[in-house]
């Protein structure tokens, strides 16, 4: 409809936002974004909501419902106390991973703000969420509202029927396991029909809850003869019952614990839904940012150059968008890390470039699409089949290595000093790009915690084991407090032994059991 | 494909509940704060420390941690990717700042939280909640007497509009004449002359020409006097003055506090610190039923003197204790400052019930006679000591004081005495002084 040859009459002049304004500007973006980005979104639900409710939704997690618990309280009064500080700005949007792809403005943003947020978070984000891999195959984005709503109806029955401490406790526990609480590798089980009917079931008898006396049944405690049958091949057996080593300790928790009642293991089950639902957002955020930084900043541009919006607009949005990108260096006060932002929109500059105008390292380092006329196609390829991890491995061009001018420092305990161990060089590339991709990779920024054993035949002390990566321990002081809190939901006793990944050898051990004789 | 939602207009407030888990969680951290802020608070809302704005709580890291198994910051061996090198070139190496890896040391961290200690505002009302709460009781304060604001009318100067009964005749007259006089409207009078000229005019019965022609011309004069009149008003629109009128909150509700202290050598700090909870939670409590309230604090030896709330509170004082001139101190100030058709007046007295002599029968002809009359309510508090728990619960055992005042309440439902020993029972007690006047049998 809007020829782009010719130029247009602005769509807005000014900072005052209506929402005709929006939804003509909206349609402008779309036209963009769909015909000439061929992106592909869910529709869009677009909230103005303000400063206080952006607040309340920060505290969430994002989300437009949530549960209760204490710990949103706490970021809502932190968050509420640095922001009436001046500590601390707002974002000027939250997008949901949802469908219809939910995303809230501000009030206070400017026209000009407005059109970026929808560039960047209704046509960015949604593209991302509806085509990336990760959240296709792993979360289900149009049945996430309902699910938020049954959980906060769910936790709030409970509250009000064992009381608000007793829902506390569980709710505490689990999200100390939050983090270890999804499915790395295999896709989460699908419950048959047979669970679920079981699972409705055990729900629905809530308020009944199933005897503890359950445990001290013939099948679990299987006959004496079997009882004195110890051994490799108990073991074995029961970690085939158990379905371990299992190393989504929610999971393990929420089928097999002794002790917690029905409504225990729904609370159990709505923590690790969740925490499954945000793990995809965990490792893809260079992309997603990425991807909606790198979409608003073209749209932004084409509308300009159709004469869409004023240059006085179109310095608003860049000046935004030169801070969001901005990437202070290693010996800056400002340096605080990568900036998912601007490495993730540099890199996707950079595979535009490679595709419009390679040099010669460029075909030799990418021949799939060096070169390729087509680099819409390829970056909506790339947004789709990868995550941070793999997309910087691929993607990461000596070009840009050199722009960014990153180099690696080790950092080995049993040397006294910090080494610079690669530069941006011809040698350091490979290397440099590997390493930083690694940086991304949850395997390697998470700890390796597996749950190997529970003997509910015996003394039912809950075995777990860390595989220690490079003599990585854990921060101690959160093991102890965690260990307690696996305690609380396995209702025995548990362990943790740290095991060196490569040499087997076994680095520490903790047991809740120690803990317990120690306080007495 | 898409749509717009205006969210602002919903209820805010949405983390209230989570807010409330919040404090709850950490109850007992606050609370330590509160109570702190209770033993240094001044009773008196002054600016410095004003009761209206709640209070300023620090929550320590420990008590609100939400531990989670992460990878410790040191140790191992690591391997990061920086960007903006200068002029590093492999192989170089530098000591190992302290405090860990180096710059970004977040980064690992940046999914979860930095956990300071930090600290936030308690509103009014979850100070008092939680200060109450301190008492162990929940939830208080029940306001006791309606609103005594009253609505009045003030003037506030003239307009040009305004309703007939509102017309301000002497501005708008003064308005009318000024007018009148600029554009030289005819007056009656000059009718009257011209008139009575044209009438002896016209009564010549043989006009000569010249008195015709001057006929004529009063005529003609007389038709342009009333041309004039008739375009300049007498009262014109313009002239109009209206009064007008605001209305105005008119705060006809006053409370003194009277705080009467026995301060002989017997009261030590824990019974001061007693009253003192005591006179807090009664302050708080009438600064909510009335928007102005005042306290007086009057302490006593052999001879009783009012003073500011430092001296009250911290300053030691030896000697007899007559606590009837604790009595007719306030019998004196209210007299002359407090006439009580204008302010509503409350008492609180504090003592360890020990009295010189007979004087505790002067003390109750004081109060049923002097004060309990013109009093909207007295309290009196004794404070007993720990050891003695047993008076607590035998309201006939106690010296002549107490008699004296179990007199005095037998004929006064507005006096109320009760006994304490500790902090705890300042709240319920205060409750029980107070259920009463809820249920509005006080009369």
């Amino acid at each position: 409809m809007i020829d782009s040859t010719t130029h247009a009459r602005p769509l807005f002049d000014g900072p005052d936002w209506s929402f005709d304004l929006m939804s003509t500007v909206h349609d402008a973006i779309q036209e963009i974004a769909l015909n000439d980005l061929g992106l592909n979104i869910y529709p869009n639900q677009i909230e103005i909501i303000s400063a206080e409710q952006m607040l309340d939704a920060y505290s969430c997690v994002g989300m437009p419902l949530m549960y209760q618990h204490w710990s949103f309280g706490k970021h809502f009064v932190r968050d509420e106390t640095y922001y009436r500080k001046g500590m601390m700005g707002l974002a000027y949007e939250i997008v949901i991973n949802s469908n219809p792809c939910i995303s809230y403005n501000m009030e206070e943003n400017t026209m000009a703000m407005q059109t970026l947020v929808m560039a960047h978070a209704a046509f960015g984000h949604n593209h991302f969420f509806k085509n990336n891999y990760l959240f296709r195959d792993w979360t289900d984005a149009s049945g996430i509202h309902d699910y938020l709503a049954f959980a906060k109806n769910f936790i709030a029955d409970c509250e009000e029927r064992h009381g608000l401490d007793a829902v506390e406790q569980v709710l505490d526990a689990a999200h100390a396991l939050r983090d270890q609480g999804v499915f790395r590798y295999g896709r989460p089980p699908k419950p048959t029909a047979q669970e679920q009917a079981a699972m409705l079931q055990q729900r629905e008898g809530a308020k009944s809850g199933r005897s503890v006396l359950d445990l001290w049944t013939d099948t679990i405690l299987g006959s004496p003869e079997q009882a004195q049958s110890e051994g490799e091949a108990a073991l074995s057996s029961r970690q085939g019952e158990l379905s371990l080593p299992q190393e989504n300790l929610l999971y393990f928790l929420e089928k097999h614990s002794p002790n917690l009642a029905p409504w225990q293991r729904e609370i159990v089950r709505i923590v690790r839904y969740l925490a499954q639902y945000m793990y995809p957002q965990k490792q893809t955020k260079v992309m997603n940012e990425g991807c909606a930084t790198f979409t608003h900043y073209y749209i932004i541009i084409r509308l300009y150059e159709k004469g869409l919006i004023t240059q006085g607009a179109f310095m608003e949005m860049m000046h935004s968008h030169t801070n969001v990108i901005m990437q202070p260096e290693f010996d800056d006060p400002r340096f605080n890390g990568l900036n998912p932002y601007a490495i993730g929109f540099a890199m996707m500059q950079d595979i535009r470039r490679i595709c419009e105008n390679p040099t010669n390292e460029d075909r030799e380092w990418f021949p799939e699409f060096a070169g390729d006329p087509d680099w819409k196609s390829v970056m909506r390829n790339a947004w789709a089949n990868y995550r941070d991890e793999s997309f910087i491995l691929q993607f990461l061009s000596p070009h840009l290595i050199r722009q960014l001018k990153l180099f690696v420092i080790t950092d080995d305990e049993k040397q006294a000093n910090l080494v610079v161990s690669q530069i941006h060089n011809k040698r350091g590339y490979r290397e440099v790009r590997q390493i930083l991709a690694r940086s991304y990779d949850l395997a390697f920024l998470e700890p390796d915690i597996q749950v190997v054993d529970a003997d509910l035949k015996g003394d039912r002390e809950l075995q777990l084991v860390h595989r220690v990566q490079n003599g990585i321990d854990l921060v101690d002081e959160d093991r102890t407090e965690v260990l307690k809190h696996i305690k609380r939901l396995w209702g025995y006793e548990v362990k943790l032994t740290g095991i060196d990944r490569d040499s087997g050898e076994t680095l520490y051990s903790r047991t809740t059991r120690v803990a317990a004789a120690d306080a007495a | 494909m898409h749509h717009f939602i205006d969210r602002r207009r919903n209820p805010k407030g949405k983390s209230l509940g989570n807010r409330q888990r919040f404090l709850r969680r950490t109850r007992h951290h606050i609370k330590d704060m509160v109570d702190k802020s209770v033993q240094k608070r001044s009773v008196k809302g002054d600016g410095t420390d004003d009761h209206s704005v709640g209070e300023r709580v620090t929550i320590p890291v420990k008590g609100i941690r939400e531990p989670r198994l992460t990878q410790s910051n040191t140790g191992g061996f690591r391997q990061r990717v920086f960007p903006g090198n200068k002029d590093f070139v492999v192989g170089d190496s530098f000591p190992r700042p302290k405090g860990g890896a180096g710059q970004g040391g977040r980064e690992g961290a940046d999914s979860g939280e930095g956990e300071d200690g930090f600290s936030f505002n308690l509103t009014r009302e979850e100070y008092l909640q939680i200060l109450f709460d301190g008492l162990e009781l929940p939830d208080l304060i029940k306001k006791a007497s309606v609103e005594t604001e009253t609505i009045a009318t003030r003037r506030a100067g003239i307009t040009t509009s305004g309703t007939p009964n509102n017309l301000n005749l002497v501005r708008t007259m003064r308005n009318s004449l000024g007018r009148r006089i600029a554009l030289k409207r005819p007056s009656a009078d000059d009718f009257a002359k011209l008139e009575q000229e044209i009438v002896d005019l016209e009564a010549l019965s043989d006009p000569n020409a010249a008195q015709i022609r001057l006929l004529a011309d009063l005529r003609h004069q007389f038709e342009a006097l009333e041309r004039k009149r008739r375009v300049v008003g007498y009262i014109d629109p313009l002239d109009l003055r209206f009064d007008t009128f605001t209305t105005e909150k008119v705060r006809n509700s006053k409370a003194v506090i009277f705080c009467l202290m026995d301060v002989s050598g017997s009261m030590q700090e824990r019974e001061k610190d007693l009253a003192k909870r005591f006179f807090i939670l009664l302050n708080l409590f009438l600064e909510r039923a009335y928007e102005h309230s005042e306290i007086v604090f009057v302490r006593h030896t052999h001879h009783a003197q009012e003073v500011d709330e430092e001296t009250f509170f911290y300053a030691r004082e030896t000697g007899g204790t007559i606590v009837s001139t604790a009595l007719q101190e306030m019998r004196d100030i209210i007299d002359d400052r407090y006439p009580s058709d204008e302010w509503n007046i409350y008492g609180a007295q504090a003592s360890d019930g020990e009295n010189f002599g007979n004087d505790s029968v002067k003390c109750e002809s004081l109060l049923t006679e002097q004060l309990l009359p013109f009093c909207q309510y007295f309290a009196y508090v004794e404070i007993v000591p720990e050891s003695e728990d047993r008076l607590l619960n035998d309201p006939g055992a106690g010296g002549d004081l107490w008699h004296s005042y179990r007199r005095v309440k037998q004929n006064f439902p507005n006096f109320e005495m009760l006994r304490v020993s500790e902090p705890a029972h300042i709240y319920p007690m205060f409750r029980k002084l107070f259920a009463k006047k809820v249920a509005g049998d006080t009369s």
